[in-house]
C-alpha cells in the first residue's frame, strides 16, 4: 500500500516535471513573424550605443574603435556567481557571425539561443524584449559590419542552483512580460520616446532598480536604486525624481550628464556608468533629451537604507 | 599680555591643527583637492555653456588648480588609508598603484596642454576642455566606488 501510494506520488511528480518542463521551455520567434525591412545602418549604430553592447562585450577597458570588437571574456561577479560575457562578434567559430536575423531577434526578445538553450538574465533581455522589431533588424545588420574576433570565451562558473539552465524558463515565466513596449497615453512623444530608449535597449532598470529575491526587478522601486550587482561598497544611485535621487535635477541637468560625464555639481560620472555614459555621449541630442524628459516624469521614491535591502 | 599669549597660543594650535589635518588625514584633503577639482570644472563648463562669462584667466587658474591637484593627488593614498572618513576611493588603487599614478600624470599632462587654448578664447578653451575633462571619467570608471 505504502509501496504504491510513493509510485504514485513519483508518477505525479515527473508528471510536474514534464508539465513543467514544457511549459517553461525556450521561446522561439520564427523568420515569418519577422517583417521586411531594408536596414537602416544610421539606426543600427544609434541602438548599438543605446543598448551598450559594447560596455559589456568589448574587451575591458576598450577605448576608441576597439568598442566594436565585441569579443567577450569580461568577468561579471555577481550573488549567483561568475558570467562571462560571451563573443558577439561576426566570427563564425566563436562569435555570432553565422545566425539569422530570427536567431538574433529570438536571443534579444525571448533569450534563447539558436540551438535552443535559455540564456541567463545578465543578459538583460527581460529589457531588450521590449524594442522594435525595426530596431533590432537594423542593430543586427549594423553587428553585421563589425571586425570579427576568434577570442574563445570560456563558459560561466554558477552557483547551484543557479547552474541548472532549465529553470530559467521558470524566471523567464515570472519576469518576462512578453508584450512590446506600451507609450503612455498621458505622456507627450518625446517621454515615451524616453521611456522606450531607456526601458528598452537602454536597460537603465538593470542597474537602477533593485530585484527581488528571484532576482526579478522590482517594479514598485522602479529607478529608485539598488546594491551593486556585482557587490562591493556602495550603491547604484536613486535615478527618481525625488529628492533622494535626482529631483533637483532639471531635465537639461540630466541630459548634459548624459552627454559630458558631469552631474549639476560637476561631479564626474564613475564606475560603471563611465562606460553607460560615452554610449549615449555618441548619440544625438534628441536621444538624451527624451530620457532626461522621462526620468522627469516617473514615479519620485525615497531611496532604501543599505540595511534594509541587503546590500 | 596674558590675552596676546593666549591668541599666540590659539593661533599656533589652529596651525599646527591645520597642518596636521592636511599632511595625517589623507582622506580629507583628497576629498578637498576633489572639491577644488569640481569647482575649477564647474568654472569651465559654465563659460563653455554661456552661464558665465568667458575669462581667460579663470581658465587658466582652473586649469593650474586641475594640475596641482593631480601632482598632489596619488602621495594622499598611503597604507592604512583605505577606509573611514565616507571615503569612496576603491581597492583597486592600492591594487594597481601604477595605473592609478600613470592615470593622475595624464590629468596633469592634459591640464598644462589645455593652457594655451583655453587661455586664446572660448571655442578654444570648448575645443579643448574635453581631453581634460575625459581624464575624470577614465579615472573614477576604475577607481572610485560608488556612493552608500
Amino acid at each position: 500500500m505504502a509501496k504504491r501510494s510513493l509510485s504514485r506520488l513519483l508518477g505525479l511528480f515527473l508528471l510536474a516535471v514534464v508539465a513543467g518542463l514544457w511549459f517553461t521551455r525556450p521561446q522561439h520567434i520564427e523568420a515569418s513573424a519577422i517583417p521586411e525591412r531594408d536596414p537602416d545602418l544610421t539606426n543600427g549604430e544609434r541602438m548599438f550605443w543605446a543598448g551598450g553592447c559594447a560596455s559589456c562585450h568589448a574587451a575591458k577597458d576598450a577605448k576608441g574603435d576597439d568598442k566594436f570588437v565585441l569579443q567577450g571574456g569580461l568577468e561579471l561577479k555577481t550573488p549567483f556567481g561568475l558570467f562571462r560575457v560571451p563573443n558577439i562578434s561576426t566570427s563564425n567559430a566563436q562569435g555570432i557571425g553565422g545566425w539569422s536575423t530570427a536567431d538574433f531577434i529570438t536571443a534579444m526578445v525571448k533569450g534563447t539561443s539558436p540551438d535552443g538553450r535559455h540564456y541567463y538574465p545578465a543578459f538583460p533581455y527581460a529589457s531588450y524584449e521590449k524594442m522594435r522589431y525595426g530596431d533590432l533588424i537594423d542593430l543586427k545588420a549594423f553587428l553585421d559590419t563589425l571586425p570579427a574576433s576568434d577570442n574563445e570565451v570560456a563558459g560561466h562558473d554558477l552557483d547551484f542552483p543557479y547552474s541548472i539552465r532549465p529553470g530559467i524558463g521558470l524566471w523567464k515565466l515570472l519576469y518576462l512580460s512578453d508584450r512590446p513596449f506600451e507609450a503612455n497615453p498621458n505622456w507627450d512623444e518625446t517621454t515615451n520616446r524616453g521611456a522606450y530608449l531607456a526601458t528598452g535597449p537602454g536597460h537603465c532598470a538593470e542597474c537602477h532598480t533593485p530585484r527581488d529575491i528571484f532576482g526579478g526587478l522590482n517594479a514598485e522601486r522602479w529607478m529608485a536604486g539598488a546594491p551593486n550587482p556585482e557587490g562591493g561598497r556602495g550603491r547604484i544611485p536613486n535615478i527618481t525624481p525625488h529628492a533622494d535621487g535626482i529631483g533637483n535635477w532639471s531635465a537639461a541637468d540630466i541630459a548634459f550628464f548624459l552627454e559630458s560625464g558631469f552631474t549639476p555639481e560637476y561631479d564626474s560620472v564613475g564606475g560603471s556608468m563611465a562606460s553607460v555614459q560615452e554610449n549615449w555621449a555618441k548619440l544625438p541630442g534628441e536621444y538624451r533629451e527624451a530620457v532626461a524628459a522621462y526620468l522627469k516624469a516617473i514615479q519620485p521614491i525615497a531611496s532604501m537604507k543599505a540595511e534594509d535591502d541587503g546590500s | 599680555m596674558l590675552k596676546r599669549v593666549a591668541i599666540t597660543g590659539i593661533t599656533g594650535l589652529a596651525v599646527f591643527a591645520g597642518a596636521a589635518f592636511a599632511s595625517e588625514d589623507p582622506i580629507s584633503t583628497r576629498q578637498n583637492i576633489m572639491k577644488s577639482n569640481g569647482a575649477s570644472a564647474g568654472a569651465l563648463f559654465k563659460m563653455v555653456k554661456g552661464e558665465i562669462e568667458y575669462d581667460a584667466l579663470t581658465a587658466e587658474l582652473a586649469l593650474r588648480e586641475i594640475f596641482a591637484g593631480a601632482v598632489a593627488f596619488p602621495t594622499l593614498f598611503p597604507e592604512g588609508s583605505e577606509t573611514g572618513g565616507k571615503t569612496r576611493a576603491s581597492p583597486e588603487i592600492w591594487k594597481d598603484k601604477a595605473g592609478f599614478e600613470a592615470t593622475a600624470l595624464k590629468l596633469e599632462n592634459a591640464a598644462l596642454a589645455a593652457i594655451p587654448a583655453a587661455t586664446s578664447g572660448l571655442d578654444q578653451l570648448k575645443a579643448s576642455l574635453g581631453s581634460v575633462a575625459d581624464n575624470c571619467q577614465a579615472c573614477h570608471e576604475k577607481y572610485r566606488l560608488e556612493k552608500n
